[in-house]
């Protein structure tokens, strides 16, 4: 059962509570931190490819309509074919079809963001077709009726003990008896079974980590090969991505793609890196007979030009993810959102509506490590801000919070009587707290003290201090 | 109009509504253009500006830190023996799969009689997988293999073993200067079907983040350098 934005709150302390969850988490602060800050050591240049990335996508997005128009026609040239799909229920349409022309009755899947939003595999299965994921995180994760919980590592809330178990009850016809104690074991046991997915393929999607006007050309990046097999081996290679995926030259994706492996798993560069174009040409020893890109817009254009412009210059690499405190503490899946972390509880409201996601912009202490680890600057802190302010200018805040402000406007705006009242509530917390100097339940605020103790105040406000002091 | 020129046109004009640019504006056509025919590159890392020798031992070196096996041979004879050897000392098969490769076809594989070759697209039980880069990148030690009538993107990656061997003349500095002689090869704005960029054998991290070889490619990449001034 997935869980739902709705329910962050309820997620969270499910989360918090989670032993299993809270041990994979350190693996976030292990590996991907200390790995993103080698890699930027060893590359002087970072902060001005970051600079260069930024513009790259900001002019791509204020001239995304010419070059995907380009995009287009360069498709066409090499031979393949670009849908556009205005919504998430136009895209499956679309990629349905594709695959009952091609007659497929088993399509492989490289990873995609895309495809996991518009609910690409329970379609493809309702309509009789397997779809089977070849990522390693993304293939267990489907195992388990799972959505990814981070960008780059799905499945980065599992320990390899689950994962042994869960391969036991899927792989069906192997020796009960069989090692699966170490991740090599998990890895050439998926290996195997995928190797025969690979082979019998009809039809391979795969997302994309950009495309490339130019050229007309789309780029999958890997450290496993997989999406390679998925779009090499079929006789159909159906491309999945958004619209803001675009950019317009081989050397505007090479600046991308100095950030893009550094930002995420501090790699230099992820071991593949694939530039497709069009379908086989005519000679070629292998590769797919079609080639189709689907275009999903699904709420994009509508960000373009506003507050929330600058987020359509995502790579998804996950930093964001990784250097959030919030996220790890309660890992992807208490978002209740496909896209999770600060990236996600911006994205997310934008795309589904703040009103079912009204948590996620508040699910940060907004420290920044986000807008400073983040490979294109966006500028993640001021967004969430942003959608808070979105969501009280609607009238979403509780009748508790609004009557609160009010009182404290009340009396902020008369230095009198908040000397008066703030002097007398400093007393107040100074008595109940007694010797102990800590409260460890306050009226109003049990949620707060639920977990933790407010030190009291000393017995002064600061303005008393204040006043004190200067006469010293 | 057709559905899918509808939502073509419903996509396009909902960017154009919210980017102020339903009218057509020369100006905007002009950047676009302009941005196309230029493709200016951005900043180059100065780690790939070295001179010759440098730039061969960041690419031997980048490639060996990312878990493949390098060696710089003199001569044709030197690419078979490497070969041959390496085969050898990983005790894995001697039945090579290659591409047709006119400069792979005419080694002197006779110096390796125990050898055996086979060309053409690869089947899912062959074992080791040789091709040529057409490039080698120096900044992050990374092959470029395109797809073309004798060169299957498939040996890539079926294989357990893939070996590479790149011309040193032809290891460059920077992706730039890669995609400059794809430009010159194929044409402006033209690409083969497949570019991909190789820069050490396939590995995953998924599972509790400990990196593990041969996730679905090859689990060996073994690049051999014909350097006709190496000693």
């Amino acid at each position: 059962m997935t869980a739902l934005a709705s329910d962050f709150k309820a997620n969270a302390a499910k989360a918090l509570a989670d032993a299993e969850l809270q041990r994979a988490l350190l693996n976030v602060k292990r590996g991907f931190v200390q790995k993103r800050v080698d890699a930027k050591a060893r590359l002087p240049e970072f902060d001005t490819l970051r600079d260069e990335a930024r513009a790259i996508k900001l002019h791509t997005l204020s001239h995304l309509d010419l070059y995907l128009d380009y995009f287009e026609r360069k498709v066409a040239d090499s031979g393949g074919q670009v849908h556009f799909a205005p919504t998430a229920a136009d895209a499956r349409e679309i990629i349905l079809k594709l695959c009952r022309d091609a007659d497929a009755k088993l399509v492989t899947k490289g990873k995609s963001m895309v495809s996991e939003e518009i609910g690409l595999n329970a379609c493809l299965e309702e309509a009789g077709i397997e779809a089977v994921e070849t990522d390693l995180g993304e293939y267990i994760a489907q195992m388990r009726n799972e959505a990814p919980s981070h960008l780059i590592a799905p499945i980065i809330h599992l320990n390899k003990e689950t994962i042994a178990e869960d391969f036991r009850r899927s792989h069906e016809g192997l020796a009960a008896d069989r090692t699966l104690g170490s991740a090599a074991d998990l890895v050439a046991e998926a290996r195997a079974v995928l190797r025969q997915k690979f082979l019998a393929a009809d039809v391979g999607i795969t997302g994309a980590n950009l495309l490339i006007a130019e050229t007309g050309t789309s780029v999958v990046v890997t450290n496993e090969g997989n999406a390679d097999l998925t779009q090499t081996l079929p006789k159909m290679h159906i491309v999945i991505a958004s619209i803001e995926k675009l950019v317009p030259t081989l050397e505007d994706a090479c600046t991308i793609l100095r950030l893009l492996a550094r930002s995420a798993t501090g790699q230099e560069i992820t071991t593949y890196t694939t530039f497709a174009t069009g379908p086989r040409r005519e000679g070629d020893a292998d590769g797919p007979s079609a080639y189709h890109v689907v275009l999903l817009d699904s709420g994009r254009s509508e960000m373009l030009g506003g507050s929330f412009n600058d987020m359509l210059s995502c790579i998804r690499c996950g930093a964001c993810l990784n250097h959030c405190p919030v996220y790890a503490t309660i890992g992807g899946h208490a978002y209740g959102s496909l896209y999770v972390g600060p990236m996600g509880a911006v994205l997310t409201p934008a795309l589904v509506g703040i009103d079912h996601a009204r948590d996620l912009p508040n699910a940060s202490s907004l420290c920044g490590r986000c807008e400073d680890v983040c490979p294109v600057r966006i500028p993640l802190p001021s967004m969430l801000r942003a959608w808070r302010e979105r969501d009280f200018a609607r009238g979403n805040p509780k009748f508790r919070e609004k009557t609160a402000l009010k009182l404290w406007a009340y009396a902020a705006k008369r230095p009198r009587l908040y000397h008066a009242l703030s002097g007398a509530a400093v007393k107040l917390l100074a008595l109940l707290a007694g010797r102990s100097g800590k409260l460890s339940w306050l009226p109003f605020a049990g949620a707060w003290t639920r977990n933790r103790d407010l030190p009291a105040p000393e017995g002064e406000t600061f303005h008393q201090l204040y006043a004190k002091r200067t006469q010293e | 109009m057709s559905g899918s020129q509808a939502n073509r046109k419903k996509v396009l004009e909902s960017i154009r509504t919210t980017l102020g640019a339903n009218a057509p504006d020369k100006w905007r056509e002009a950047n676009v253009r302009h941005r196309l025919v230029t493709h200016p590159s951005g900043t180059i890392p100065a780690r790939s500006l070295g001179n010759r020798e440098a730039g061969l031992a960041l690419f031997s070196g980048m490639l060996a830190s990312q878990g493949a096996e390098v060696t710089r041979v003199r001569d044709p004879e030197g690419v078979v023996k490497a070969i041959a050897a390496y085969l050898a000392k990983h005790e894995l098969p001697s039945e090579l799969r290659l591409s047709e490769e006119p400069v792979l076809v005419t080694l002197p594989w006779l110096l390796a009689p125990k050898l055996t070759q086979t060309y053409g697209e690869p089947s899912a039980s062959d074992a080791i997988g040789l091709s040529r880069a057409i490039a080698g990148v120096a900044e992050t030690g990374t092959l470029f293999l395109v797809s073309g009538a004798g060169n299957p993107t498939s040996l890539n990656f079926l294989p357990e073993t893939h070996i590479v061997m790149v011309d040193e003349g032809d290891i460059v500095g920077c992706y730039e200067e890669a995609w400059g002689r794809l430009r010159a090869l194929y044409g402006e704005g033209t690409l083969p079907r497949t570019v991909n960029w190789i820069s050490g054998p396939s590995r995953t991290a998924d599972i509790e983040q400990t990196i593990i070889s041969g996730a679905h490619g090859p689990k060996r990449l073994f690049v051999v350098i014909l350097d006709e001034r190496s000693p």
